[in-house]
């Protein structure tokens, strides 16, 4: 027989366990809600904290085989690397926009690095130049790593990979006047064209005009 | 076996260097290469008809090859064809043709859906002497001023037909390596006059008809103003 004041501990007991099962679970519900509210508000990048400056963007425009001077305010990094990063990814950006003059999937994330190095005055600068200008002493080598998947995704065709390398090298130049050549890799590696046709394998001088030029019209 | 060996570091040190090709004798034949770009496992650019068909780069500049090839042989031209079925050509074994063919007009066939008009393209190299042996993936450079001359021969042909045409100069490996006047040609969908955009399609027949009329007509111009023993720039 079960005295009488053990079953009435035994139902507070009982009673108790319920009400604090019942209120952990609002509890934990509650917790969830404001973990989904946190992950609302938080950044989903970086604060910039770059000043902002005037950077030019040399646009690249396929109806008229041309590249258009655009002066544009970003938040440049003082660095250089940075510095060009940013300005290539924003000249991607412009690209990868709707109704972009020069329309290349990718915007900013092609751009997996920059890489700037003291140019060498070596044979591999002749390869693009036949012999011709020599970058002066002090000028650098920008080496610009694309994403594979920038290059596969780009459109295949000679004007429109020249166009996007002409507009990177004339970015660069224009921004960073020290940098006089432009290598290019594509996932780290050297790759032979951007899409089937524009030459990766060669160092392009920025200060070569091998950009196209208008030809008669009808 | 010492010839074994000397054959062995010959074809390891010939595919760096080209030998410039020496005149050919006066009177002799003036030949036109054609490259029609990719093919084979290269498809090359996807060309999209304004109805939604489709077509291959790699087809497109096979069959624009065929028909300048028949436009060129009806006027008496002797021409020289990288590739005349599906086959895949790498860009060293195209330049290697169009050097052994010794010819005085090299044209690299492309299609593509951006710009309009037509396309043409130089090599980017600085000119350079002319010399014996010249390293391959230069060679074109000692050809840059005729190659030059060559697309405003074209440039002119096809502006009098009406076409739209943008010249510019850029790196192409198997042009870059040719010992010939050379130019890459790039067909790009039909702009009508006074229209700022693409209007036609770049598959259309007329259209390709009349592509290859300009071009075979600026071929013609070109023979006349170059003498056939005057390959070497």
């Amino acid at each position: 027989m079960i005295p009488r004041y053990q079953t009435v501990l035994f139902v507070i007991l009982l009673a108790a366990s319920m009400v604090m099962g019942a209120v952990l679970w609002q509890l934990r519900d509650r917790a969830h809600q404001r973990l989904l509210a946190g992950e609302d508000s938080a950044p989903t990048r970086a604060p910039e904290v770059a000043p902002v400056e005037q950077a030019t963007l040399m646009v690249a425009n396929d109806a008229d085989d041309s590249l258009e001077t655009r002066i544009l305010s970003l938040p440049l990094p003082a660095g250089p690397t940075g510095r060009a990063r940013a300005v290539l990814g924003r000249l991607l950006d412009l690209y990868a926009a709707a109704g972009a003059a020069h329309p290349v999937p990718g915007g900013a994330q092609a751009i997996a690095d920059v890489f700037l190095l003291p140019a060498k005055h070596s044979s591999d600068a002749q390869s693009s130049a036949g012999g011709g200008s020599r970058p002066a002493s002090g000028e650098g080598l920008a080496v610009v790593n694309l994403t594979g998947a920038f290059a596969s995704s780009h459109p295949s065709g000679i004007e429109t990979e020249a166009l996007t390398i002409l507009s990177i090298c004339a970015t660069l130049r224009a921004n960073l006047p020290q940098v006089s050549e432009v290598r290019f890799l594509v996932d780290g590696q050297p790759r032979a064209t951007l899409a089937g046709h524009a030459d990766l394998t060669r160092t392009y001088l920025t200060s070569e005009p091998t950009g196209p030029a208008g030809g008669d019209q009808p | 076996m010492r010839w074994s060996r000397l054959g062995a570091v010959l074809a390891a040190v010939i595919p760096a260097v080209a030998l410039a090709q020496s005149p050919p004798a006066p009177g002799s034949r003036f030949v036109v290469v054609l490259d029609a770009a990719h093919g084979g496992d290269d498809a090359g650019a996807k060309l999209l008809g304004p109805d939604g068909s489709a077509e291959l780069e790699k087809d497109y500049t096979l069959a624009l090859s065929v028909r300048l090839r028949s436009l060129l042989a009806a006027r008496g031209i002797s021409v020289v064809t990288t590739r005349e079925s599906d086959v895949t050509l790498d860009a060293q074994r195209r330049a290697e043709i169009a050097n052994h063919a010794g010819a005085q007009a090299c044209l690299s066939l492309h299609a593509a859906m951006s710009g309009s008009g037509v396309h043409l393209f130089i090599s980017s190299l600085s000119p350079a002497q002319h010399a014996t042996f010249v390293p391959w993936k230069t060679a074109q450079a000692a050809w840059t001023p005729r190659s030059i001359a060559l697309a405003g021969m074209l440039n002119s042909a096809l502006a009098h037909s009406g076409l739209k045409v943008t010249i510019g100069r850029t790196a192409l490996t198997m042009i870059d390596s040719m010992t010939c006047p050379a130019v890459a040609v790039e067909v790009a969908p039909e702009q009508a006059a006074g229209s700022s955009g693409p209007s036609g399609g770049i598959g259309d027949s007329a259209y390709q008809a009349q592509v290859a009329e300009a071009i075979a007509a600026g071929l013609l111009e070109w023979r006349a103003t170059t003498p056939a023993e005057g390959q070497n720039p």
